[in-house]
């Protein structure tokens, strides 16, 4: 009891271990309050959020890359591409159509690795010859990158079922799983259970379950000599080179943890999907999962995984609702008026709204990173750098006193 | 045979010599000051030790072993550690953490624990600051953090690159003090300065370097009575 009450008591002022506490109750409480609050029809909701869960390990492997790291990666959806099409190759019957003529049918819980694994090995393949460049140079390569794979993807014909992509894979399946009234039905046991969308909570707590064990790996790192490694050679290259770092390969081995995240990552979107096509996998994914990171706390976990709810929340539902919400709240003040199209130009609240989103989303950036540079939830070293004061600025009223 | 022995060195920035041919040796136990002017070639020759510059031409051997071509990690792994120019701390990491990354390559806990304490003790403004950020050190501390970062690497040579630079009067002393103490603990130092007073003060030998060339070398009291010296470098 006393290791727990001084486990306690060491961590209640760390925002970053508050930040996971309140992160897991969140995510254990929320399908019970969702379908709750909904009245039992919330399992669109929480489908919303098992996609939502994609995108935070997305933000948390690619917060290895650039936040730990420091290298720049702006081609990360391609190794979200590869673990989907990894995925999708080795559990569906494609390959039976390709030259292979036959097809492989890999259960979930290890084609889930198969697709890190060949996302990891793609990591290292583009790694190996372009981390010598320091960087923009690496920026631009990896946006080069994260260009070429998916037209690779729409290109490669019979393989990878070019513009239509691959449909029909396996969902993930388990010898068993528990069933309740958060299904709308009585407790039970489920035999041979298989996950489909008529249970999207199963999919969900999947999900909950790959970041929790993401978390602990990538926490784990990040407290090692190897973490270490990685921010001198953020901080200075040429010193941890000094001090024994070999950077390249320390620059390899981020670049690999985080791809193959991403490819982890895009394994549970095939199966969850059931499909998969390259028009899935643009510079936009890439662009909103580093958005998600800077904005959450570059080089903080739980701060990338905050800016990943944040933004999938306003991305994912506050701007598709946005238009509804302000027809709703027009004709509520009594102003009709402005719902109604207008033979001059007025398309109505709604269309104005639903044509300005992306208007509305940089907007709620800017503000974000205006009112908080550093980030929503910022490494506690940033924090340090952000607000100390010189040591002798401090110590100097002391001594006035004395 | 001496600890380290650099012969003939010629090293290039581009078309640009940087050091022409230069030899110096450090012995087991010994400071040894490199002393000149701005642009003399100290830096670089300090750089090519460490092996993240090589030579067009010349060989550096360290315990023996030809080292001009190899990694500067492998080289830091055979004890040869450089507290750079510039200090060049990791800023945003804690004291704690540069520390340890000084020995990064080393895998015995309780050795890196000793050391730990007994940079600790030399520099007992580190052990109060352990958990700031290194950025938000003052001048002095953060020499003091550079030079505990490499002792941590339990050197075999010890490479200081200006340790006295932009530091007042009263820290020069206190890091030529600490200086001549790592170096009692039988640690041999190849020292750089601009201060030349002072580091041949402390040296048990110097080298003179001009241009990139070596014009003269003996022991520090030699160079410090040397005519030439006092005119050129000590502003007598």
């Amino acid at each position: 009891m006393t290791t727990v009450r001084n486990f306690v008591r060491s961590n209640v002022r760390n925002p970053n271990a508050i930040a996971y506490f309140l992160m897991a109750v969140g995510a254990l409480f929320f399908p019970a309050v969702v379908q709750f609050a909904t009245g039992g029809s919330g399992d669109y909701l929480v489908g919303l959020a098992a996609d939502g869960g994609i995108y935070m390990l997305m933000a948390i492997g690619l917060n290895v890359v650039v936040g730990f790291a420091g290298l720049l990666d702006l081609g990360y959806a391609a190794f979200f591409a590869i673990g989907s099409y990894t995925y999708a190759l080795v559990a569906s019957n494609h390959l039976g159509v390709t030259p292979i003529g036959h097809s492989l049918h890999v259960p979930f819980w290890i084609a889930l690795f198969i697709g890190m694994f060949v996302a990891a090995t793609a990591g290292a393949l583009l790694g190996a010859p372009t981390l010598r460049l320091r960087g923009d140079y690496l920026a631009i390569v990896t946006l080069g990158f994260g260009e070429i794979v998916p037209r690779v993807f729409r290109n490669a014909g019979i393989w990878t079922g070019g513009v239509p992509g691959i449909s029909a894979l396996d969902v993930p399946t388990l010898p068993g799983w528990v069933q309740g009234p958060w299904i709308g039905q009585d407790f039970g046991w489920v035999p041979d259970f298989r996950f489909t969308s008529a249970n999207l909570t199963a999919y969900y707590m999947l999900m909950i379950i790959l970041i929790a064990f993401v978390v602990i790996l990538v926490h784990n790192l990040y407290n090692s000599r190897l973490g270490r490694a990685w921010m001198a050679v953020r901080e200075d290259e040429t010193a941890a080179a000094a001090s024994g770092v070999n950077t390249v390969s320390v620059k390899l081995l981020a670049f690999s943890i985080g791809a193959a995240t991403s490819g982890f990552a895009g394994a549970f979107y095939g199966a969850k999907l059931s499909y998969v096509s390259s028009e899935n996998f643009g510079f936009i994914v890439s662009v909103t999962v580093l958005a998600m990171v800077v904005l959450g706390g570059m080089g903080n976990i739980p701060g990338a995984m905050l800016g990943a709810i944040v933004l999938y929340f306003i991305l994912f539902w506050l701007l598709p609702n946005a238009p509804g919400q302000m027809q709703g709240l027009a004709s509520s003040l009594g102003l009709d008026w402005l719902n109604q199209s207008n033979p001059n130009g007025w398309p109505g609240i709604g269309e104005v709204v639903s044509r300005s989103k992306y208007v509305i989303f940089g907007l709620i950036l800017v503000g974000i990173m205006l009112l908080r540079p550093q980030g929503l939830l910022p490494s506690q070293i940033r924090k340090q750098e952000l607000t100390h004061e010189e040591p002798e600025a401090l110590a100097a009223p002391r001594q006035l006193q004395a | 045979m001496s600890l380290l022995e650099v012969s003939g060195i010629d090293v290039f920035y581009g078309r640009v010599q940087a050091v022409r041919s230069a030899t110096l040796e450090v012995d087991t136990g010994e400071v040894v000051a490199l002393i000149g002017s701005n642009g003399a070639g100290k830096t670089t020759t300090l750089r090519t030790i460490s092996g993240l510059l090589h030579p067009l031409r010349g060989t550096i051997k360290f315990n023996g072993l030809d080292i001009t071509r190899i990694e500067p990690q492998k080289i830091v792994g055979l004890g040869v550690c450089q507290s750079p120019e510039g200090r060049r701390l990791f800023t945003r990491m804690s004291v704690l953490d540069n520390l340890r990354m000084g020995a990064y390559t080393r895998s015995s806990r309780a050795d890196i624990k000793t050391d730990m304490d007994r940079v600790f003790e030399l520099f007992p403004r580190l052990k109060e600051r352990m958990n700031q950020i290194a950025g938000t050190l003052s001048g002095g501390e953060q020499q003091m953090c550079a030079m505990g970062r490499a002792l941590m690497a339990r050197p075999k040579l010890l490479m200081l690159d200006e340790p006295s630079l932009g530091l007042s009067p009263i820290l020069v002393e206190t890091i030529f003090s600490i200086v001549r103490e790592i170096n009692a603990t039988g640690t041999p130092v190849l020292l750089v300065e601009q201060n030349a007073n002072k580091a041949l003060d402390v040296a048990h030998r110097g080298y003179v370097l001009e241009t990139g060339s070596i014009v003269k070398t003996g022991s520090g009291k030699e160079l410090l009575a040397s005519a030439d010296v006092q005119k050129a470098y000590l502003g007598m």
